[in-house]
């Protein structure tokens, strides 16, 4: 098939950026969106032009890695996926497909599609971890039981791959499903209980520091999560933000 | 010359760790503060090693070459994590973790570590416990095990076919813990491209700013490179498009002996691949083989009629179906070791009777396992006389439940749904047992470079066993390393800062800085990928599944020829002083270029088969292992380590001669 591409090029973190007009004419219905990329840059190379820069790695939908706007979505059309698992039998022959970068204050653009997403790993510094040492000289691992429903409920917030589409996503750039799927992890879990209040506060408190702005329950977070992250973890943030505000501290 | 000792402390195996934990020298707390080390890599190695390390009070400086340390590879690993926990009262314990460790290696591995690895396996899973790791619970409440290949236990420990997200990010968290604190000093987007050497001790690296294109000086008392492993040499592979095989070569190049190269996992169970576009290949965890059955068609009419499109998989009866493996290997059946599977799957495909249209495929069908499942569930949920449709879609829930991302993925990728229709799967290179000479303290022969998780060699033997890389690269890091690195770093109270304004950083910078020029002032032609495709081919048909004397010649011969080429035609676009993806590919595929020649000459060298090193030449003739791989201890029982001399082709082998005191060294039968 043959599709038209309309990629977002900045040189730098410094520059203005504008939007360059490609065209594939040997695309296949098995590729990945990112093969696809691979094509376009193995042409540019060879035409002497300089290939469209992007984030990837393990290009199966786990590192978190690879971002891009796909026709004003994250990670494309498709449900469920990141854009490396994103295939072109998504698309049509004789589409034009609009390839931004995440766009959002908390995550500047570096290069092309590029873009800086250490915000988040601030935001972790602050509090997302349960303070263990590495001794190994905890105790037996089943020495507590943990519910089967809230281990699994734990499970699926600790599945965030950290890739931001929830942010680039919302029209307030919030980080809010994001910051929630850890503290839900961790308030879900007894090791987590612990340092519950001190934890919520300073990881929002990061949170807002970075310029991300708030949650205002429109829900786009959900719909373009590539790992189904859910919404109630954002309303478990705040019950858990409320209550560690409203009550003495330590 | 450096030499090949060992290390191993004296004593009975079971002592060997704790006696040395209790004789080595240690350092004290405030003199940690004074001492620097340095961590290149961010996985389960890495990451786990960094967080110890600052937590005991070493200033660590980590470097990933991602955008986050979360990024590291170790994220993708799926089936689960192996300790001898014996939770499930099967008979496992210490010393079954171990014997089977070294069984499954095919009896290449060193002994004293393997039993190391077994005895801090279990504090692994307690310690991430402790950190919140969300593993599969029983309804009880208590930790779930499943089994994995060439094992006869459930000691695996999971978290949906996510364990290694799940581990890496426990490790991560820790490190953010430490980051917060200052402890560590993270430097994403940074990629180490030389070791420098300070009176023969490693003293520092110099990295390159991936963001900057800068170049730029990093000491430390010692360095430790847990970067991952080469399975990229191969072009496509199961690993990140990023897993390189640099900093472990350039160490390589400085001094360190690299050892076993030839010592490749090729995986059974991957997504055959579709195109010459093929970027990468995906795994499809080996954990589907606990509910998995692998077969093909007994007859060729019927594989004919599937390549048409003119038959379905589900329309071959039971009797015309071969389950290769459960008809090869009776007692193991679809649990074989992934070298056994991945020889018996090419095997199948030679004769023809491979399913998709490249003749390279094989099915994993769930079907049994739904119909099981199903009945089972229903018995438990009291619906007595369930339908057929009722109990395929009570077990496709459980499957979903077991197992619900992998077939998520393979649905994406392939475009058919796998609870209907049977997978489709292929061997693909997944993981390098080779790697970094270290000795038991995970030193390398360069005094104070360390090498830990896949980037060292010393565990796995020459295969390993499914469930032991997640092992083996927390126990390196978390309980191995920040022991041992103590002993050594002890020397160091007194050295005081490392400076960088010295004229072995100047060279060592001054090297890097003309490679890099080299390349941006070539002005060839033809892309980086081009070659790197190239090798992979090479690689793939020559050095692959399985190698003879006269194809490992040619490799040899044309991966010279492709470095040659490369090295005169590539052309990299842009300039190195800015973010140049190009740039980064060509110098991570002119070191797989160097790697590729010395693998080749490595297999060359080894004439026996071993694990996942197949020589045509050494099979077992007749009798009931007819056919299998044919191991030569008497001349093979050791441990080939390169010593770099200038050329691949110039290295020099030393051995380290393996001894088997507690283990008795047998054929590996899995019938």
């Amino acid at each position: 098939m043959k599709v038209t591409l309309k990629v977002w090029r900045q040189k730098s973190a410094s520059d203005k950026g504008k939007i360059e007009t490609y065209k594939l004419d040997n695309v296949e219905d098995h590729m990945s969106f990112l093969e696809m990329m691979d094509i376009l840059n193995e042409q540019l190379i060879l035409e002497g032009q300089i290939p469209v820069a992007f984030d990837h790695d393990c290009r199966e939908g786990i590192c978190g890695m690879c971002s891009m706007h796909i026709n004003g979505e994250p990670h494309g059309p498709d449900r469920g996926v990141t854009t490396c698992q994103l295939h072109m039998r998504m698309f049509n022959d004789g589409d034009t497909i609009y390839i931004e970068p995440f766009r959002a204050k908390g995550f500047p653009v570096i290069k092309d599609l590029v873009v800086d997403r250490s915000a988040f790993d601030r935001i972790q510094h602050a509090g997302g971890f349960i303070s263990v040492p590495t001794s190994g000289n905890t105790q037996d691992a089943n020495a507590t039981p943990i519910p089967k429903p809230d281990a699994d409920k734990a499970f699926d917030a600790a599945a965030c791959i950290g890739c931001g589409a929830c942010v680039a996503s919302c029209k307030n750039a919030s980080a809010m499903l994001f910051v929630s799927a850890k503290v839900s992890q961790f308030s879900l879990l007894p090791q987590g209980k612990v340092e519950a209040k001190r934890r919520v506060l300073n990881m929002v408190e990061q949170m807002d520091k970075e310029g991300f702005g708030n949650c205002s329950n429109t829900g786009s977070c959900e719909v373009e999560c590539p790992k189904g992250i859910s919404l109630e973890n954002i309303a478990r943030m705040n019950r858990e933000y409320l209550k560690a505000s409203v009550s003495s501290s330590e | 010359m450096a030499t090949l000792d060992a290390k191993i402390p004296e004593g009975p195996i079971k002592d060997k760790w704790t006696n040395h934990k209790n004789k080595i020298n240690l350092v004290n707390p405030a003199n940690k503060r004074l001492i620097d080390v340095i961590v290149v890599g961010t996985g389960l190695a890495g990451g786990s090693a960094s967080a110890s390390l600052a937590e005991m009070g070493y200033n660590v400086k980590s470097f990933c070459f991602q955008d986050s340390p979360r990024r590291a590879h170790s994220i993708a690993a799926q089936g689960g994590i192996n300790a001898a926990k014996n939770y499930q009262n099967d008979g496992d314990s210490v010393y079954r973790l171990f014997y089977d460790t070294v069984k499954g290696g095919d009896y290449r591995s060193r002994e004293a570590n393997v039993y190391r690895l077994a005895e801090v396996s279990a504090n692994i899973i307690d310690q991430c416990v402790a950190q919140g790791v969300p593993f599969a619970r029983e309804y009880g409440g208590l930790l779930d095990n499943r089994s994995f290949g060439g094992v006869l236990v459930s000691r695996t420990f999971y978290a949906k076919g996510q364990t290694g997200q799940q581990l890496l990010l426990g490790a991560y968290s820790a490190m953010n813990r430490q980051i917060g604190k200052g402890k560590i000093k993270m430097y994403n987007r940074h990629e180490m491209l030389e070791l420098v050497k300070v009176d023969g001790k490693a003293r520092g690296i110099i990295a390159r700013n991936l963001v900057t294109g800068e170049i730029e000086r990093h000491s430390a008392h010692a360095v430790v490179v847990a970067s991952g492993g080469y399975g990229n040499v191969f072009f496509l592979s199961t690993n990140a498009m990023g897993s390189n095989v640099t900093a472990a070569w350039r160490v390589h190049k400085k001094g360190a002996y690299f050892a076993n190269p030839c010592y490749t996992q090729i995986h059974p169970t991957c997504i055959p691949r579709s195109g010459d576009y093929q970027s990468k290949l995906t795994l499809m965890s080996e954990s589907l083989r606990n509910d998995g059955r692998i077969w093909v068609p007994k007859n060729k009419e019927d594989v004919q009629a599937i390549r048409d499109k003119k038959l379905k998989p589900t329309a071959i009866s039971e009797e015309n179906r071969d389950y290769y493996l459960e008809r090869r290997y009776p007692a193991f059946g679809n649990l074989v070791p992934r070298d056994v599977a991945s020889r018996a799957a090419k095997e199948r495909c030679d004769a023809g009777y491979g399913v998709n249209k490249t003749g390279e495929a094989v099915y994993l069908d769930f079907s049994a396992a739904i119909k099981r499942y199903g009945t089972e569930k229903a018995l438990i949920s009291g619906e007595k006389g369930a339908s057929e449709a009722r109990i395929i879609e009570l077990g496709e829930a459980v499957i979903e439940a077991k197992y619900g991302n992998l077939f998520q993925m393979y649905e994406k990728i392939v475009d058919e749904n796998p609870y209907k229709t049977p997978m489709m799967i292929y061997p693909a290179v997944h993981y390098t047992m080779g790697g970094v000479w270290v000795d038991y303290n995970l030193m390398t022969t360069i005094p104070g470079c360390y090498a830990a998780g896949e980037a060292n060699f010393s565990d796995h033997g020459a295969n390993r066993l499914g469930a032991s890389a997640l092992m083996q690269g927390l126990a390196d890091g978390y309980f191995v390393l920040p022991y041992t690195i103590g002993d050594y770093l002890s020397n160091d109270i007194r050295t005081g800062e490392i400076s960088t304004d010295t004229p072995e950083f100047e060279e060592a910078e001054t090297a890097v800085k003309t490679r890099i020029e080299g390349f941006m002032n070539n002005k060839g032609t033809k892309s980086v990928d081009h070659f790197h495709k190239q090798l992979g081919k090479v690689m793939w048909n020559k050095v692959g599944m399985a190698r003879n004397e006269q194809g490992l010649k040619e490799a040899i011969t044309e991966i010279q020829e492709i470095r040659a080429a490369f090295r005169k035609e590539v052309l990299i676009p842009g300039t190195a002083a800015e973010m140049n993806p190009e740039l980064e590919k060509a110098l991570r595929v002119d070191d797989f270029l160097e790697l590729g020649e010395l693998f080749a000459k490595d297999a060359l060298e080894r004439t026996e088969s071993c694990g996942g090193h197949f020589r045509e030449e050494s099979t077992e003739i007749g009798g009931p292992q007819d056919g299998e791989a044919k191991r030569d201890d008497e001349n093979f029982a050791f441990v080939s380590a390169w010593e770099y001399k200038g050329e691949p082709s110039d290295a020099v082998l030393h051995k380290e001669q393996l001894e088997f005191n507690d283990i008795e060294l047998k054929q590996r039968s899995y019938k």
